[in-house]
This record gives structure tokens, C-alpha cells and sequence, in this order.
């Protein structure tokens, strides 16, 4: 870079303070307030299992998928400071095909190999049966 | 590239010369924030795919033992908590850090790497139990998909810590410069990208393992 352009290369800095690292906004009470938040959605699954309190495993896993669904997007927001407007959106569209591929990924593999093990087990069973 | 400026910068777009130069001097700092942010999404795809297979082979015990039998809460308890305590020291230390106070930013980075530590330490001795009572990773189907999704996420921990001391060195040689902020920001993200994924561990993998 040319003894030029450094002037106007701190001047920038100054005015587009939304540039680079000092675009992410960071702050004490944003941090804490991620902080209490992801200790609660993890206390209350673990209490909750530790306790027995759980028995039933359908709605009990539901609800803890849910409760960690819900702690992601805290940890997101509140640690990694993700929004629309990050990276001039780029980021948000990154984790949205993320997700997307996420979603294929795990409700594709267990969908189809839970409808696999339904078509082989009886199959499988009678050659059990067979078997001396 | 410089002779364009100098040459457009002495006529009477100036100003609009010198902004668009200035733009392109900060890109390269945006990228290595969002390409530092499309490998964690990349990695994320990794994580996926081990929940996939987990989700598929978690239940085949191979008449070896059970989640409930083998998964013990209280570790996982204090592990989570490392780790969630692990993060917010590390955002503590991204507050000093733009505050440019390096100090208290090293005291942070080091009580963050000691949280880590700890909670590799407690996942090794969770394996090295599993595998004494003979729960290892050739055990059962069950073992294989378990050992490997968490051992990955304790791999990644390892790396950060690695990451924190190679970090820690440069600030303390060089001072919190621009270079060493992005990294610093880098391993920001990387280390409560971590957090995100343990939080899908436990979840999936041990409450509702030990439900099952």
C-alpha cells in the first residue's frame, strides 16, 4: 500500500467502524444475558432426567430436542452475534443452507434406515427361525 | 493499482477514488471472518453426519450394554458446565480484548483454557473407564458411533486449546494488534461454535440415551 492511501486508510477505519472485527458488537450485559440463559436451558433438561422426573421417553425426548433447539439459537445470538445484518447477510445465508443440509442429513439418514430395519427384520427373523 | 489512485486522487473524484480504495483494504479482514464462519458451517455438515449415524446406531448394543447402563450424568453434568463456563470467560476475554486492556485478556484466555483442559481431562477419564469395564469402541455399534461423535468434539476442543496457547504466545510477544484480534475473533467463534455442538451432544446423546 502507498504512503497515499494510508491516511485515508485510518480515516476509513474511523468512520466504518462497522468493518471486520469491530463490526461485531460485544457487550457485558449481552454476554450474561446469553450466559444465564444457557444455563437455565441446561439445568432444566438435566434436573429434569436426574430427577426422574422423566419416565416416558416420546414427549420426554421431544421436549429436550426443543429445550436444545432453543439453547442453539441463544448460544448463536448471544455468543457468536449472529443477525441478518452480519457480514452483510452472508453469514445468515451460510447457516440456513446449513441448516437446511442438516435437516436432509439427520431426518433423511434416520427416516430411511428406522424403514430399512422395518423391511429387513421380519426377513431376518424368520432366517433366525429357520436356523437349527 | 497504487498509480490509479495516486493518478484519480489528484483530479476531482478524489474522494470517491479514496473510498472505494479504502473498501478494498478492509476486505480481506471481512473474509477471514466469513470464510473462518463457512468452515464451521463445513463442520457443522461433519457434526451432522456423526449425529446421523448416531441417531442410526445408537440403539444397536449387539447384546452389549445400554446407554443407561454405561452413560453417567453427574460427569456429563460437570463437563457441560465447564464448558458453558468455558464460554463466557472466553467472551469476558473478547471484552478486554476491545477494550485493548491485554492483561486481563490473557487472565481470561488462560481461566478459559483451564476450563477446557478440565473438561477434556474429565471426558478422557469417561473413556478410560469405558473402555477398563470393557465398553470400547469395538463393544457394540452403539460404542463405535458414540466414541467417535464425541471423541470428535473432544478432538475439536483439543485443537482450540492448542489454538488458546499459540494465541496466548503471539499477544504476549506482539500485543493485541489487528492480526492478532481477527485470530482472537476466529477462535471466538470456533470455541462457542464448540459449546453449540456439546449442547447437541448431551441432549441427543446422553439424557436422552440414558431415557431410552
Amino acid at each position: 500500500m502507498s504512503d497515499h492511501t494510508q491516511p485515508a486508510h485510518d480515516d476509513g477505519h474511523h468512520e466504518h467502524v462497522h468493518d471486520g472485527v469491530d463490526q461485531i458488537h460485544v457487550s457485558l450485559k449481552g454476554y450474561m444475558t446469553g450466559f444465564a440463559a444457557a444455563a437455565f436451558l441446561t439445568i432444566l433438561p438435566f434436573w429434569l432426567v436426574m430427577s426422574g422426573a422423566f419416565s416416558k421417553t416420546g414427549p420426554a425426548d421431544a421436549f429436550i430436542l426443543l429445550l436444545a433447539a432453543v439453547q442453539i439459537v441463544v448460544h448463536m445470538v448471544y455468543f457468536l452475534h449472529l443477525n441478518a445484518r452480519s457480514e452483510g447477510g452472508w453469514n445468515m445465508l451460510a447457516l440456513v443452507f446449513t441448516i437446511v443440509l442438516v435437516v436432509i442429513t439427520l431426518s433423511g439418514s434416520i427416516w430411511i434406515m428406522y424403514h430399512l430395519n422395518q423391511n429387513m427384520m421380519p426377513s431376518m427373523m424368520k432366517n433366525v427361525q429357520n436356523l437349527p | 493499482m497504487s498509480d490509479m489512485t495516486m493518478t484519480v486522487s489528484g483530479g476531482s473524484g478524489a474522494q470517491e477514488a479514496l473510498r472505494f480504495h479504502v473498501e478494498e483494504a478492509h476486505h480481506p479482514e471481512n473474509a477471514t471472518l466469513l470464510g473462518f464462519w463457512l468452515y464451521l458451517m463445513s463442520d457443522c455438515l461433519i457434526f451432522a453426519c456423526l449425529f446421523a449415524t448416531y441417531g442410526v446406531l445408537g440403539r444397536e448394543y449387539a447384546g452389549g450394554p445400554s446407554a443407561k447402563e454405561v452413560l453417567e450424568l453427574p460427569i456429563v453434568a460437570v463437563n457441560t458446565t465447564l464448558l458453558l463456563l468455558s464460554s463466557i470467560t472466553y467472551g469476558f476475554a473478547v471484552l478486554e480484548m476491545q477494550l485493548n486492556r491485554r492483561g486481563p485478556m490473557m487472565a481470561w484466555l488462560i481461566v478459559t483454557w483451564l476450563l477446557g483442559a478440565g473438561f477434556i481431562g474429565l471426558e478422557l477419564t469417561e473413556f478410560t473407564h469405558l473402555v477398563s469395564i470393557g465398553a470400547g469402541p469395538g463393544r457394540s455399534a452403539f460404542l463405535s458411533s458414540f466414541f467417535t461423535l464425541v471423541g470428535t468434539h473432544g478432538l475439536h476442543v483439543t485443537s482450540g486449546l492448542i489454538w488458546m496457547i499459540v494465541l496466548l504466545v503471539q499477544v504476549g510477544k506482539k500485543g493485541l494488534n489487528p492480526a492478532n484480534k481477527r485470530r482472537l475473533m476466529c477462535l471466538s467463534m470456533f470455541w462457542h461454535f464448540l459449546d453449540v455442538v456439546w449442547v447437541g451432544v448431551f441432549s441427543f446423546v446422553y439424557l436422552m440415551g440414558v431415557l431410552a
